[in-house]
């Protein structure tokens, strides 16, 4: 990286606009594909894979043959081939089209619930970063201690208590990763809150809340669009997981683990492809959220990639 | 060794909280959540005398702070209190249970490092390369594998497909379960019994399984061996080796991997967790007799007790490993004081 760039992205910003700051980000990525090579070409490929889950999201009526639900689309069972590319499931129901459908349940939980844990997270971790004291202790070794639990564990506990459904679902989803988003803003908050410009804010009187939400905050953003992102794809593989062992949804909606879970029955005669292709949408679409974030990783925090 | 000691004794007493605040956690989600363990469990219809009746049976009924300090008793003493459908003690099925669950584990573990520290290393030795970009890539998509279904592959390729290896259990029926009673590992029973037979039959079912979990966890062993491989290789000893006209593989894979070892044994510690979860779903798909698939029958049973002593050692293994994982890494790294 040449002196000059260092110049454009400062580390810390101390005025804060939405506008400023969205300039900021697509200065630095539309960049980057000159310094950065292949992790810019990580990112598009996500991107792009992100983009088409999306798509395949919100409009699966022009991808899909049939209806997800349809319980007469051929024979039972069969292999692919040219009318049911994914074949057709033990309810003559057409297998790619429950997976393009299935996107929107999958996206739509792990979407919700990673919003719904950042929400709860970011701000405890600013106010518990910043103001510190007691408080401070016991949030943070609370969520150590949620955190060094196995995520999938507990979220499997809340979802049995609360029974199936969409939305206690994305609530089990949430709670496991709010953890996640108080260390990382807490961690970078105290980091932050020694710096000058907090110091000379201080000292012109602005109030606590004031310099947390203009001064500190929008340096906080750039670490969090990356989690954010990595979280999603976490998210995905723990409500696949829930779905898959039975703790997710009614039947009737279309799922992706749920589908893997019962083709599971049918796998000891062979039939492959009720769980292959939902399995396969699943590492895609992970693996799409993931790049994006690693590929973000590189390119908004430089830091990183001097490793 | 002084400074040793007194890390040693700081850091178990830190356990104390943590395990305290995980058993609260446990307590808060099944007792305290909306969603009442007895209506559930007698269905919606029952009348109401029925449930008042069931509740003070189990204690249910008493103010929500006794019970609190009822449960945290009953686990001073190493009780998990009794099953709600089943006569037996919750502590019973775990025990029996439990010794499955640390096989695979253990297993998975193995497999892991196997396959994700020779791979991670590799690729920081070619860095940049097409080697190295594959590997790299393979630790991303490895990651992004639901373990089940990576699981259900395996079935399918050497169980349905080339019929080399059994899809499901511990051992095969025709093998005499009172081989069984020592210790619970299987692998160690069958050799302590002697018996070789049993031991290979017991070995073919592990191995899918904790071939599954390796596979699916190397993805994260390859990114940080190879992170940390990186590092290592810039330091100066490895250029004075290198300078020493040590030979390159010896300078890669002997004076780099060992000081990349430390982190890595962090991260075991860290990935045990994500190791257990990997569990529960691998003993759903293989069918596998652990503490996943007791948690799982027991939720479908509403079985709160049972569920709740599950999550309740899975919570205290997961402290003691970190703990333990700690100590080690204390002991091994002279720079870890306190």
């Amino acid at each position: 990286m040449n002196k000059t760039e260092k110049k454009n992205t400062p580390v810390v910003e101390a005025r804060f606009s939405p506008a400023s700051l969205l300039r900021k980000i697509i200065g630095s990525v539309s960049k980057a594909h000159k310094t950065y090579g292949l992790e810019w070409w990580i990112m598009i490929a996500g991107i792009v894979i992100v983009l088409f889950m999306l798509y395949m999201a919100f409009f699966p009526q022009t991808i899909a043959p049939f209806s997800a639900l349809d319980q007469d689309t051929g024979p039972q069972l069969s292999a692919p081939d040219k009318t049911h590319i994914f074949g057709t499931d033990n309810l003559k129901r057409d297998v790619f089209s429950r997976v393009v459908f299935g996107s929107r349940t999958i996206l739509g939980v792990a979407f919700s619930a990673a919003l719904l844990s950042s929400i709860i997270g970011i701000p405890l971790g600013l106010f518990s970063g910043y103001f510190g004291g007691a408080l401070d202790r016991i949030l943070s070794l609370i969520m150590d201690s949620i955190y060094s639990f196995p995520g999938l564990i507990l979220a499997i506990a809340f979802a049995a208590m609360l029974g199936p459904g969409v939305i206690n679902i994305t609530l089990a989803v949430s709670v496991i990763y709010i953890p996640t988003y108080f260390r990382l803003v807490r961690g970078q908050v105290l980091t932050l809150k020694e710096e000058l410009y907090v110091e000379a804010a201080h000292s012109i009187g602005a109030p606590n809340i004031i310099i947390l939400i203009k001064y500190i905050f929008p340096n906080v953003i750039a670490t969090v669009v990356v989690v954010f992102s990595l979280n999603i794809a976490d998210a995905i593989m723990t409500e696949a997981a829930l779905s898959y062992i039975g703790l997710g949804l009614p039947a009737g909606i279309p799922d992706w683990g749920m589908d893997i879970a019962i083709g599971k029955s049918f796998l000891p005669s062979g039939v492959w492809w009720m769980i292959t292709f939902p399995g396969l949408a699943i590492i895609l679409l992970a693996l799409g959220f993931t790049m994006l974030g690693e590929g973000l990783a590189e390119i908004l925090n430089p830091r990183l990639l001097e490793k | 060794m002084k400074g040793l000691l007194r890390y040693a004794i700081t850091r178990i007493l830190l356990t104390i909280p943590m395990i305290f605040i995980l058993l609260t956690v446990v307590f808060l989600v099944l007792r305290v959540m909306p969603g009442d363990p007895v209506s559930a469990m007698l269905g919606a219809h029952a009348p109401e005398r029925v449930i008042e009746e069931k509740k003070e049976e189990l204690g249910l009924n008493k103010p929500i702070i006794i019970q609190y300090f009822e449960y945290l008793g009953q686990l001073a003493r190493f009780d998990l209190g009794e099953s709600m459908v089943l006569k037996q003690k919750v502590t019973d099925p775990i025990k029996e249970k439990l010794p499955a669950t640390i096989e695979l584990t253990l297993w998975g573990m193995f497999f892991t490092l196997a396959i994700g520290v020779p791979l991670g290393a590799y690729a920081a030795n070619k860095r940049r390369t097409g080697r190295d970009f594959g590997i790299r890539l393979y630790g991303n998509v490895a990651y992004c594998i639901p373990v089940y279904w990576m699981g259900l592959m395996m079935q399918l390729v050497f169980g349905v497909w080339l019929k080399w290896l059994p899809i499901a259990g511990r051992t095969s029926p025709r093998i005499m379960s009172s081989l069984f009673s020592n210790t619970g590992f299987y692998l160690i029973d069958t050799l302590l019994a002697g018996n070789l037979r049993a031991f290979g039959d017991v070995a073919v079912h592990l191995l899918l399984p904790s071939l599954t979990l390796g596979i699916v966890l190397s993805g994260v062993f390859v990114r940080l061996t190879r992170a940390n491989m990186l590092d290592v290789l810039k330091s100066d000893f490895i250029l004075a080796a290198r300078a020493r006209g040590v030979s390159e593989k010896l300078v890669v894979y002997k004076h780099g991997l060992k000081n990349a070892f430390i982190p890595i044994l962090t991260m075991l510690g860290l990935q045990f967790a994500i190791l257990l979860a990997g569990a529960v779903l691998t003993e759903t798909t293989f069918s596998w007799p652990g503490m996943g698939r007791l948690l799982m029958e027991r939720i479908y049973l509403r079985d709160y007790p049972t569920v709740q002593g599950v999550i309740v050692v899975f919570a205290i293994m997961v402290s003691v490993i970190s703990l333990l994982v700690d100590l080690l890494y204390a002991a091994v790294d002279p720079r870890v004081k306190y």
